[in-house]
């Protein structure tokens, strides 16, 4: 059985719990006493919201779309690949401008940072936004 | 949040969660606080037990407003004729602050002049609230020795949103109650991590750390480790959806976001993700947003990750990988690093730690911290800009972040008002979250224990319409609206007022996103009026 300390992805308080995994499945939820937050309290999803985690519509691998609207699964090397070729192709017909962004107030603040740098260096557009407008 | 970076300088929360503790004047608008922030609303009570006095503006009986020793039963889409009018009962009664005005803000004047007219009678007929009831509110408000004002999207998501944030920052600094322990004002962010996306630059107008986008200063922090890039201000949200209508936008990368189910108008959202050249989406699962994508890309949970959030206190905390990630999927830094890479930029991280430090470089307000720092404080309040400094729970305790603070002039206007019911459409519709879903359930709807409790959108409705409408409790529905029609159970409840019905909206059957629309926008924040919407309401043939 393992233990970590982590922080709840729900909502803008910032709980902090330890969570038990066992042969790969999480089995305990337990509020850090001490933390400035939680104070060892937490709501009904820092207690149970973590199902979600192994559930059987999870993602497993990359996906492209063909022209009939199915899809099917490919390599990441694969998913890269195309990724390189299509992007480019599309803002060089409509110029850098024509790209836009929707990163994650989900997501951490590593991979916001990696969204900004992505937008607007490496692709050269200035429309990235995030869903805290709405 | 323009309108507190306005007054203020940083648009950030002012001060800490256990501060309102010890508050003894709490201000509570549009937040339902104990469904979306529950341990905002464990302070809250805690302070109300110890005698604090508590006073709610809200349209809904809330379970705050219920416990409220004030309840403003504001009709919705009022809250800044409310705040202009609590300042002008404050200066006529000579209740404000003179030595904080004095010393601490420019512009009074012009605030004073603009408020000669918001008195209480003139509020009364656009708030609903009675005038004694907004005299009694300024008063409580200005005498408490530390009074804190709370709010959340209830305030927002309306026409006047910006103006609103910007008239409780006035409030604020009208009476002292800023810069110091349990007082300031705290808007409460919706999901988890909206402080750290706005800190880290996932936003048109401003770079990681709020450096103003098409600036010098950009250009000098940013180019070394960027290179050339983009430094103009791009297009909001609700303008890149647009965009995509209008063919402007031609192609998108979508990161754990599901816009189709999320913002307003799903339609025109649908429309727009279909006309796409190129779509990169990743996620999860197969959401409605996803199935529009020409690849998507499978992310890692939260739980399968390490890296930062930064709360709505701005305090930066450590998220650790608690199991790995779902055999095939990739976390999105991870995702994002070789994207970078293979459309030729520079990415040599090696893990999250990597990327924070070089957030570090550019972003002065988290410059003191690191792992170890955060995981050792269990998390540190930006900001904290040298290694030895403890963080920062109260902001501008001297000066405000631009130096002095700024009062502005914000008038409201019957304009204002958003959609209005009418002979077609007439009753307003609400939107809002329940206390066991998380905006649009993708994560929460798949936790078995919380989708048994609350399975199914309900529309509450009040008896008296009920009545007119001839439905009865649990009877199916049919919700219209300019934009769509979606159906929903009904729940009779006095929680909303006659001709107001309240609908949640995680749910995808009944997305309440397929019938509100941004035909109404706040100008500045680019935030739709998503909180009022005219509808149609029958029986379900
Ligand atoms: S446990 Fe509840 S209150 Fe705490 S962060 Fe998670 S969702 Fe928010």
């Amino acid at each position: 059985m393992k233990k970590t300390l982590t922080t709840c992805g729900y909502c803008g308080c910032g709980c902090n719990f330890y969570l038990t995994v066992d042969k790969g499945r999480i089995c305990g939820v337990q509020p850090k006493q001490d933390h400035p937050v939680s104070l060892g309290m937490l709501c009904s999803k820092g207690w149970q919201g973590h199902g979600f985690v192994r559930h059987a519509d999870r993602l497993t691998s990359p996906l492209v779309r063909a022209e009939d609207g199915t899809f099917s699964p490919v390599s990441w090397e694969d998913a890269y690949a195309l990724i390189a070729r299509r992007l480019p192709d599309v803002l060089r017909q409509h110029g850098a401008d024509s790209f836009a962004m929707l990163s994650s107030a989900r997501c951490t603040n590593e991979e916001n940072y990696l969204a900004a740098k992505l937008t607007r260096s490496v692709l050269g557009s200035a429309h990235i936004d995030h869903c805290a407008r709405l | 949040m323009a309108g507190l970076a306005t007054a203020y300088g940083s648009g950030a929360a002012t001060n800490s969660i256990e501060g309102i503790r010890e508050s003894d004047v709490i201000f509570v608008l549009g937040s339902n606080t104990s469904a979306q922030h529950p341990l905002v609303y464990a302070r809250i009570t805690a302070a109300h037990a110890r005698g604090a006095k508590l006073i709610v503006a809200d349209p809904r009986i809330t379970p705050v407003a219920a416990l409220a020793d004030k309840h403003l039963r504001i009709k919705t889409g009022t809250n800044l004729a409310l705040v202009n009018a609590l300042m002008h009962v404050i200066l006529a009664e000579g209740l404000h602050n003179e030595a904080f005005i004095a010393e601490r803000t420019e512009n009074f004047a012009a605030l004073q002049e603009s408020l000669a007219q918001c008195t209480p009678e003139w509020a009364e007929g656009i708030t609903g609230i009675g005038a004694e009831d907004i005299r009694q509110t300024a008063r409580l408000y200005a005498t408490g020795s530390s009074s804190v004002i709370i709010y959340c999207m209830g305030v927002t998501q309306h026409v006047t949103g910006t103006r609103t944030c910007a008239a409780l920052a006035n409030l604020t600094m009208l009476c002292g109650m800023v810069g110091r322990p349990s007082t300031g004002l705290m808007p409460l962010r919706g999901q988890n991590n909206v402080q750290g996306s706005c800190d880290m630059g996932a936003l048109p107008e401003t770079l990681p750390g709020y450096v103003a986008a098409g600036t010098a200063l950009a250009e000098q922090r940013f180019a070394p480790l960027w290179g050339n890039f983009a430094n103009t201000k791009g297009r909001k949200l609700t303008e890149i959806m647009a965009g995509m209508v209008d063919g402007s936008i031609r192609a998108a990368w979508v990161m754990g976001e599901n816009p189709a189910q999320s913002d307003p108008d799903a339609a025109s959202v649908m429309e727009g993700l279909g006309k796409l050249d190129f779509l990169v989406v990743q996620d999860l699962f197969l959401t409605p947003t996803a199935r529009m994508a020409h690849v998507v890309l499978p992310a890692a949970s939260y739980l399968e990750k390490q890296g930062t959030f930064t709360n709505t206190e701005r305090r930066v905390q450590m998220v650790n990988e608690v199991l790995p990630p779902v055999e095939g999927s990739r976390a999105d830094w991870q995702i994002l690093r070789d994207a970078i890479r293979a459309l030729g930029g520079q990415a040599d991280y090696t893990c999250p730690e990597d990327i924070f430090e070089e957030i570090k470089k550019v972003v002065p307000s988290y410059a003191g911290m690191s792992y170890a720092r955060i995981a050792q404080a269990q998390g540190l309040c930006w900001p904290c800009p040298t290694p030895d400094h403890p963080g920062t729970p109260v902001l501008h305790s001297t000066s405000f972040t631009r130096g002095l603070g700024l009062f502005t002039v914000n008038t409201f206007t019957l304009d204002d008002m958003g959609e209005q019911p009418c002979a077609d459409y007439p009753y307003l519709l609400i939107t809002g979250r329940e206390s066991h879903q998380y905006h649009t359930g993708t994560m929460t709807r798949r936790s078995w224990a919380l989708d048994r409790e609350f399975p199914e959108a309900f529309l509450d409705v009040h008896p008296d319409d009920a009545l007119a409408l001839k439905i009865k409790e649990n009877w199916m529905v049919t919700i219209r609206s300019r934009r769509g029609s979606i159906t929903a159970r009904v729940r009779i409840s006095k929680s909303v007022q006659p001709g107001t019905v309240f609908l949640p909206f995680h749910y995808a059957e009944s997305s309440a996103n397929v019938l509100t629309g941004h035909h109404y926008c706040d100008p500045v924040a680019g935030i739709p009026a998503l909180k009022m919407t005219a509808v149609a309401i029958e029986e379900k043939k």
